[in-house]
């Protein structure tokens, strides 16, 4: 049985004496202070700091030894099945870490003269030609910092469109479906848009006879996740695009989906006139916990000229940075993006070529209707928008009738799974099927592994009919049991950092 | 017809085996996996190759790669006085050996707390000490940038005070405005510069007076500013700030904290900031990682934009624990209605700030800030001895960024910089672009990693290239 570390890892702040050190640093050469002088000429009295922070005093062994036990009471894809729908959480290759920590870009600065940096150059171009290739776009930038960014800033490359054409004052919506992602919303809203959202229909496809009413000359564009968040292509998809385009509205691809379709069908082929890419989901790099990832954004032939400065460009000799583009929006961040991350994706891309890139396509659908046709013979699960079509990358179950007639729900499910050392689904998401369980297995993670993970749900299922008890205590076997997740936010037990636990010791 | 990886199978791809994919398709019902694709219109299937390289192994990749790259100069090889928003400080290898750590490095968002405990430690750890370094209460568990921080902190503050004009000084990183209003104006915000002295760089309080108003909802500053020197005028503006019921936002390179007042003690409401210098290497600009941070106030902290790990207990009450808190600001509860579109972030560049600033400690910082202030500010003493070069253009104490001007030696930036480059330096940005008014203008910049060998080395090679006219 699986049994997660518990070190029971005190915070860091209570470990330690003071007058230890961690590390020793370079100083200043004793000709540098007899020049220069103290420290204390140099800063007016009411600059300087007064109080030393309040940060431990640890040996390098110890804080080394504290990092580590808190890295073994933490589960990633290495660890073991880790089916996050959404997240395409495939193995990261061990190469492409080594690639990225080479001091030849870890320490290159990103002002160095265009001569200095001609390496890192031809990669990020060599990069854009590949995702634009891949996702059938004019052409892509690689500075949004992740997905979200990315869809800021199509939202905002959407506005500039509009603005162009005169008509920014009257598009002021975004329609997305009922089973977008929460970022999408959040995007079109940040970007100064109203939200319109549009139903799914019966089979969990876009409702076109909704969308029909509400695009109209206020419609700035579409926001549309392809395979959608269930799991299943958007067939309408000529449809939709016409609808929108003739209503002079853009359309957005929402790349999450992305994996599925590589090397099978490009976004730009259907239509899609801005695409983001999530390069730690689909190109396979590391999701680090919450970040850093990377969101490139590619663009149709029209919309290449708002894309923020600079642009790599090159004259058949050399690379440099181009920032002379009057009609650019700007900057989203500083610098041209996680290139340390773009790297990974580059090499990525280079293990598989084409057929591979195809390959990792297929057997992740395949992984996935594999999975599904294993799980719809448990009881307590059903799948909703069942149409007799298989689904893509990955599918959404509901534990429902489960929850009705045991009360176990899917977050005692997730929970349960930990037990069984094997990462949660998403859960809860989509909002439109409830007790959402939303399975995406990848193509990297082998037929045994899947198997286990169809027994564990099996397993506990049965449970949940036999003896809901374990099950609704679940987890037992992490490094930790449930958490009081309403104490954590309730404003008067609410501790945000150390000190604040200090002043109100919960 | 496109030929498939046919009986080879992939190191990556573990049922790409033929006889697994065979077991597989029975197992559903299929004899082909292009059933599993029969609902995708015909017409957007591929019918050709894409135009990409051709798949290589392992050592291919590498051999390819390090050759790219190895056209590259770093700072290891080649004196580097670049910063301006992203800066040569050393990784520490405890920092790197960390970050490699696979149940870190490969686990996702910390969704299921239980089994995510490390990294929500490591994240509140990271929160609490960057509160500690700034003097705030709450910090979130990272931002994408500074630049991107600090146009959240400008939405967050029109939020919070219903108005919609921030003041910025005339002097910060071109990058950092650019993207400000890219953020602002969507939300109807209106970015007002605010004129700087003359003699020192420091914010001109007559001007600021003069264009704050009922409408500002916030006055940012800078510390150290983006030219490189202290503004030493912040009590006088963080109360006209808040006079005039505006919020006061700072932004600040946490490598001077150890010797510089931290914006917490000068009242600053939200503090923003770049904390790739914690740790982070350069990689030429990316990833980043923007700090956010606030005062505990409940007003505040509600309009929040990013992730936040707070301390809890287990439900039984007998154990602390870990976990995301405040979700229902977040984009995947609140929607369109969210504080902010965030989700992935920098998460494990917080790891890695959280071991660095942990190595450190307080007597490690009050150092680092000693060292790299000294180094700077002799520099800038050995520059400025340097016939036509003056340095620093702004009468003002500097902490590792300063401005040199060439307009008494007849030469640009840029031709000093390629005569510099060719004797193997690298010389700083060039801003007289971006500040005309200063004239023929680069920014140093010295942190602990440029030994006094290096700076004297750069001050022989600039007398050398200006010498010949
Ligand atoms: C469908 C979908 N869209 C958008 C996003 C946002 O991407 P990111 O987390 O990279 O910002 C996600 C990731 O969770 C997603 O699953």
């Amino acid at each position: 049985m699986f049994k997660q570390a518990n070190w029971n890892e005190p915070i860091i702040f209570n470990l330690g004496r003071s007058g230890r050190k961690g590390h020793l640093l370079p100083k200043a050469e004793e000709e540098i202070r007899r020049a220069v002088g103290e420290l204390d000429a140099l800063i007016p009295k009411h600059m300087r700091r007064e109080h030393k922070p309040n940060l431990p005093e640890l040996s390098e062994v110890e804080v080394y030894r504290h990092f580590l036990r808190l890295s073994e009471m933490n589960y990633g894809v290495d660890s073991g099945f880790y089916p996050l729908g959404s997240c395409t959480m495939k193995y990261n290759p061990k190469i492409n870490e080594q690639l990225a920590n080479l001091p030849t870009i870890n320490m290159v600065h990103p002002y160095q003269d265009a001569s200095t940096v001609q390496g890192i150059l031809e990669i990020l171009y060599r990069l854009e030609r590949m995702l634009a290739e891949i996702t059938g776009t004019h052409e892509v930038c690689l500075q949004p910092s992740a997905g979200a960014h990315g869809e800021f800033l199509g939202t905002l490359l959407m506005r500039a469109y509009h603005k162009k054409n005169g008509e920014i004052q009257q598009r002021r919506e975004i329609i997305v479906p009922d089973s977008a992602h929460g970022t999408n919303p959040a995007s079109a809203a940040m970007a100064g848009f109203n939200v319109v959202v549009v139903p799914s229909d019966s089979e969990g496809c876009v409702d076109l006879e909704a969308l029909k009413t509400v695009v109209s000359e206020r419609t700035a564009g579409l926001m549309l996740t392809n395979p959608n968040t269930l799991g299943i292509f958007e067939k309408n998809i000529e449809e939709i695009a016409k609808i929108i385009h003739e209503a002079g509205g853009l359309l957005y691809y929402d790349g999450a989906n992305l994996n599925p379709l590589l090397g099978k069908v490009r976004p730009g082929d259907m239509g899609f006139d801005i695409v983001h890419m999530n390069i730690h989901k689909t190109f396979s790099t590391p999701h680090g916990g919450g970040g850093p990832g990377a969101g490139p954004v590619g663009v149709s032939k029209d919309l290449a000229r708002f894309l923020p400065v600079p642009r790599i460009v090159f004259d058949g000799n050399s690379y440099r940075l181009d920032y002379d583009r009057p009609e650019s929006i700007g900057k989203i961040r500083c610098f041209y993006g996680n290139v340390a991350v773009l790297l990974k994706a580059y090499a990525y891309i280079l293990s598989l070529g084409f057929e591979g890139l195809k390959e990792v396509a297929e057997v992740s659908v395949l992984n996935a209707n594999y999975l599904m046709k294993k799980l719809m013979e448990i009881k307590g699960l059903t799948l909703p928008f069942n149409s007799g079509k298989p689904r893509k990358h990955e599918c959404v179950f509901s534990a429902k009738p489960l929850k009705n007639e045991t009360g176990v729900s899917a977050l005692n499910i997730a929970k349960r799974l930990l037990d069984y050392g094997l990462h949660a689904p998403t859960i809860y998401f989509p909002l439109i099927v409830e007790e959402a369980l939303m399975i995406e297995p990848t193509e990297t993670f082998e037929k045994e592994e899947i198997d286990r993970f169809v027994e564990a749900m099996r397993k506990i299922c049965e449970e949940a009919y036999a003896n809901p008890e374990k099950t609704l205590k679940a987890p037992h076997n992490t490094a930790i049991l449930k958490l009081d997740e309403v104490k954590a936010s309730h404003p008067r037990t609410m501790s945000l950092s150390w000190r604040m636990y200090l002043k109100k010791k919960v | 017809m496109v030929k498939t990886l046919g009986e080879r199978s992939h190191p990556y791809i573990p049922n790409s085996q033929p006889e697994i994919k065979q077991e597989m398709m029975r197992e559903i019902g299929i004899k082909t996996i292009n059933e599993l694709y029969a609902d995708i219109p015909e017409k957007y299937l591929l019918n050709k190759p894409l135009n990409l390289p051709k798949a290589l192994s392992e050592f291919e990749i590498k051999r390819h790669i390090e050759t790219l790259l190895s056209k590259n100069e770093t700072c290891s090889h080649m004196p580097i006085f670049l910063g301006a928003g992203c800066w040569p400080h050393y990784v520490p290898a405890v920092v790197k050996e960390i970050m490699q750590r696979s149940e870190l490095l490969t686990s996702y968002t910390p969704y299921q707390p239980e089994i995510s405990q490390g990294m929500l430690q490591a994240l509140f750890e990271y929160q609490s000490m960057i509160c500690e370094l700034t003097a705030m209460d709450v910090a979130n568990c990272s931002m994408y940038d500074w630049a991107s921080a600090l146009g959240e902190a400008a939405r967050m503050a029109a939020r919070v005070t219903r108005k919609n004009e921030v003041l910025v000084p005339q002097i910060i990183h071109p990058e950092r405005t650019k993207t400000l209003q890219v953020y602002a104006e969507p939300a109807g915000i209106k970015v007002v510069h605010v004129a700087y002295q003359k003699e020192t760089g420091l914010i001109n309080i007559e001007d600021l007076k003069k264009k704050i108003s009922q409408k500002t909802a916030a006055v940012y500053i800078e510390n150290p500013s983006y030219l490189g020197f202290v503004e030493t005028q912040v009590e006088e503006i963080g109360e006209i700030a808040h006079d005039n019921k505006a919020l006061f936002i700072v932004g600040v390179d946490p490598t001077s904290l150890g010797v510089l007042k931290p914006p917490g003690d000068y009242g600053a409401d939200i503090v923003v900031g770049e904390a790739q210098p914690l740790g982070n290497a350069m990689n030429f600009g990316g990833p980043l990682l923007g700090i956010f941070a606030c005062r505990d106030e409940i007003g505040l902290i509600r309009q929040m934009p990013g992730r936040i790990i707070g301390l809890t207990t287990t439900v039984e009450g007998n154990r602390h624990g870990f976990c995301m808190v405040l979700q229902t600001r977040e984009q995947h509860i609140r929607r369109e209605k969210a504080t902010s579109n965030i989700c992935s972030n920098e998460a494990l560049c917080a790891v890695a700030s959280a071991v660095y600033m942990a190595l450190l400690g307080p007597e490690g910082f009050r150092e680092l800030g000693e060292t790299i202030m000294l180094k700077a500010n002799y520099a800038m003493k050995l520059l400025s001895k340097i016939e036509g070069v003056k340095t620093p253009v702004f009468n003002s104490p500097h902490f590792k960024e300063f401005t040199v001007n060439f307009d008494g030696t007849g030469l640009s930036v840029k031709e000093v910089h390629k005569r510099l480059l060719q004797r193997h330096i690298h010389g700083g940005k060039e801003v007289s672009k971006d500040f005309p008014e200063l004239g023929e203008t680069a920014l140093y910049c010295v942190t602990e990693i440029h030994s006094k060998e290096e700076i004297e080395r750069l001050a022989s090679a600039l007398k050398e290239v200006l010498a010949k006219r």
